[in-house]
């Protein structure tokens, strides 16, 4: 098996299915020549041509809405947008048009669509290059959020994202593009929407997480069983539908859980995970649901010292742990 | 009909009526039967709206947008749609005239608007008449307005990479030429000179706000020269000046690229059954436009034409009451969508 980084994943998965399936194509900004600012796209424009790499106007809004003509015509599209910061103008479409299409059309128009937003920080981003968007489209009846953590979830559910009728958030943490390499195998594989996945056992806490943070809840997780504290460490990899069932089940054998996102601590995904815990584990719990999240400020700041503060990391989630394996 | 024809430029131009006619009289590809079946048709759609507006001060209907005044635009578009036969159109809320002459029958009109079950758009789920009716090829998502705009750029997109035919045509209003989306949609046509008709129904009021107060300009067709569209005034009040209007635009759309038509008509009612237009407009302006009723102009037009005589026109709109009478009946009858249905269709499976 190779081993690839998040961003060789992410653009192997796109050329597979490209190859496969001649309705799958990508337009936004800078996709073509320049192959994408994160080089997701490196190379399609020679291989499938500028029919199927549209650069786009700078226009966010036309992007979305553009993508989802096509779709309703039975085109695949794959819609990037540049950074997360930038999808709010496109939110309409999306949010407003998109996710209701098929709902409002009593299952008369289907979006075949895959909306990739690189999102996230921890890259001296600020305001403007570092915001977690995926609690915006947690809350949104008729969308499926993805966001994987490592190079082999990536390529399996991006491929399933890409062959999926239904309109889909493909959010992948820019830091990790680089930083995080894994192993993927080089014969054809997918990975279902929906599931989450147990990245390591555990018996005495459970901690969930997605994304980037999922590799500070495993470092952390190693942490502590150096202090003979068991974690079972849960990858959401899917946050809606949310897998309700592998947290309940993990909390029920763990009694504490943990969850630990980058995005602002108040109405993310973790409190609704709060909620369910409380719902339906009731009985099973030893101690408070805990989260570790960013605070409620928007988004890290700019400034090394206020980044770091702002953002999770694996000693603060190593304490968290500590504290929760005490109570 | 004195001014010269002017097809769809790369500049703006005001269109009028041909003076390259067929033997008898009438523009390119169509005949007397087919305006004696559109004349028909606004007759139905006239008495249809008329109803709605009256069930809804029966408390039968919540809410209605009216066609009245636009019905000459929405059908002489249509009939162009038609003749091609390879349009798809994204509509909006006030195009009753459209959904209609695109095949939906006064019944399905009629449940639509009093939410039940039968509404072939959402079943009950949306706004009358909004969601898509796929069989007559029209999708109208949301009352977002100006949304559909990329959309059907889009689409058109798929057309060109699919390698088909299709020409798509969207309708808006004069107050959703002012959003951001119309700008990025038209300019993203003009870019890939894509085959898309942006069909603007300039009835010079957003809701109460005049088109002064909404654009510096008196021709929502000047902008086309800046996005590389052709764009073309044209009277909407007259059918037959529509008509050839659009189909020059849906042959220019698929040969050259996209064209802006902004369609001068008038609107006749308040702008929802919610709006009471004498806070904001002087009784005399609506006696005024309501001498150019289409209705009317277009029945005189077949009866000097000769295609029907008075006689024929009384019975066509004798006929037309009773088949509203009855679509009535039928909506009254049909059940509400049941709740069970409600989680239906969230996600194709
Ligand atoms: C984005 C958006 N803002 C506000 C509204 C509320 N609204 C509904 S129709 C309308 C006026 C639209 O005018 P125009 O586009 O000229 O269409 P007309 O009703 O005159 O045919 C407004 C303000 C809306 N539907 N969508
Ligand atoms: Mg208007």
């Amino acid at each position: 098996m190779a081993v690839i980084s998040v961003i060789e994943a992410v653009r192997s998965a796109m050329q597979e299915e490209m190859r496969r399936d001649s309705s799958v194509f990508v337009l936004g900004e800078d996709v073509g020549k320049r192959g994408g600012v994160f080089l997701s796209t490196q190379g399609f424009l020679d291989e499938f041509g500028e029919s199927r790499v549209i650069d786009t106007p700078l226009a966010e809004a036309s992007i979305m809405g553009i993508a989802l003509g096509a779709a309703f015509k039975g085109m695949r599209p794959i819609p990037e947008v540049q950074f997360s910061d930038f999808v709010w103008p496109s939110i309409n479409q999306l949010v407003g048009e998109a996710a209701r299409a098929r709902y409002g059309s009593n299952g008369q128009l289907t979006v075949p669509m895959v909306v990739r937003i690189p999102y996230g920080g921890g890259i001296r981003g600020g305001l403007y290059h570092s915001q977690n968007v995926e609690s915006f489209f947690f809350h949104v009846p008729g969308l499926k959020v993805v966001s994987p953590g490592t190079p082999y979830d990536a390529k399996g559910l991006l491929k399933s994202a890409i062959r999926d009728d239904n309109l889909i958030i493909f959010l992948e943490h820019k830091k990790s593009y680089r930083l995080v390499r894994g192993e993927v195998p080089e014969e054809e594989y997918t990975i279902p929407i929906g599931p989450s996945d147990v990245k390591r056992q555990g018996s005495n806490i459970t901690v969930v997480s997605y994304g980037l943070m999922l590799h500070h809840c495993l470092e952390a997780a190693e942490l502590l069983s150096q202090e003979d504290v068991d974690v079972e460490v849960v990858d959401l990899r899917t946050l809606r539908p949310l897998d309700t069932e592998t947290i309940i089940n993990s909390v029920k054998k763990t009694g504490k859980i943990l969850i630990v996102h980058e995005d602002n601590l108040t109405g993310g995904v973790g409190a609704e995970i709060a909620a369910i815990v409380a719902d339906q584990a009731f009985e099973y719990l030893d101690g408070p649901i805990s989260r570790l999240c960013g605070p409620d400020i928007p988004t890290m700041p700019f400034a090394q010292s206020l980044e770091e503060a702002y953002l999770p990391n694996t000693d603060k989630v190593a304490s968290a742990l500590r504290e929760l394996a005490q109570y | 009909m004195t001014q010269p024809r002017s097809g769809p430029k790369n500049r703006s131009a005001r269109s009028s009526r041909s003076s390259k006619t067929s033997d008898t009289g009438l523009p390119r590809g169509i005949t007397a039967d087919d305006l004696i079946d559109y004349y028909k048709r606004m007759v139905l759609v006239r008495t249809i709206d008329e109803r709605i507006w009256m069930m809804n001060r029966q408390g039968k209907v919540p809410i209605a947008a009216s066609s009245q005044g636009h019905e000459a635009t929405q059908l002489g578009s249509l009939l162009a749609a038609e003749k091609d036969g390879d349009c798809f159109l994204f509509t909006y809320y006030r195009d009753l005239a459209v959904k209609m002459a695109a095949g939906l029958t006064p019944s399905q009109v009629m449940k639509s608007f009093m939410g039940k079950e039968g509404d072939p758009y959402s079943n009950g789920r949306q706004f009358p008449l909004q969601g898509a009716d796929l069989d007559h090829k029209i999708i109208q998502l949301s009352n977002v307005v100006a949304a559909g705009l990329t959309q059907a750029v889009g689409y058109a997109l798929a057309s060109r990479m699919q390698g088909d035919d299709t020409v798509s045509i969207v309708y808006f209003g004069d107050g959703a030429s002012s959003q951001g989306e119309t700008h990025e949609a038209m300019n993203f046509a003009g870019v890939h000179k894509l085959p898309v008709i942006f069909l603007c129904e300039n009835n010079h009021y957003a809701i109460s706000v005049p088109q002064k107060s909404q654009m510096a300009i008196t021709d929502i067709a000047n902008r086309a020269e800046g996005y590389g569209l052709a764009g073309v005034v044209v009277d909407g009040m007259d059918i037959i000046q529509v008509y050839e209007a659009t189909r020059e635009a849906i042959s220019h759309a698929r040969s050259q690229g996209p064209v802006l038509l902004e369609m001068k008509l008038e609107r006749f009612m308040p702008h929802t059954t919610d709006d009471d237009d004498k806070r904001y407009r002087p009784a005399e302006e609506v006696d005024n436009i309501r001498q150019r009723d289409p209705v009317i102009t277009m029945g005189q037009y077949m009866t000097e034409q000769g295609f029907l005589n008075q006689e024929q026109i009384d019975e066509i709109s004798k006929e037309a009451t009773a088949a509203i009478n009855q679509a009535t009946d039928e909506g009254e009858e049909a059940p509400l969508p049941d709740p069970s249905t409600m989680f239906d269709h969230l996600f194709k499976d």
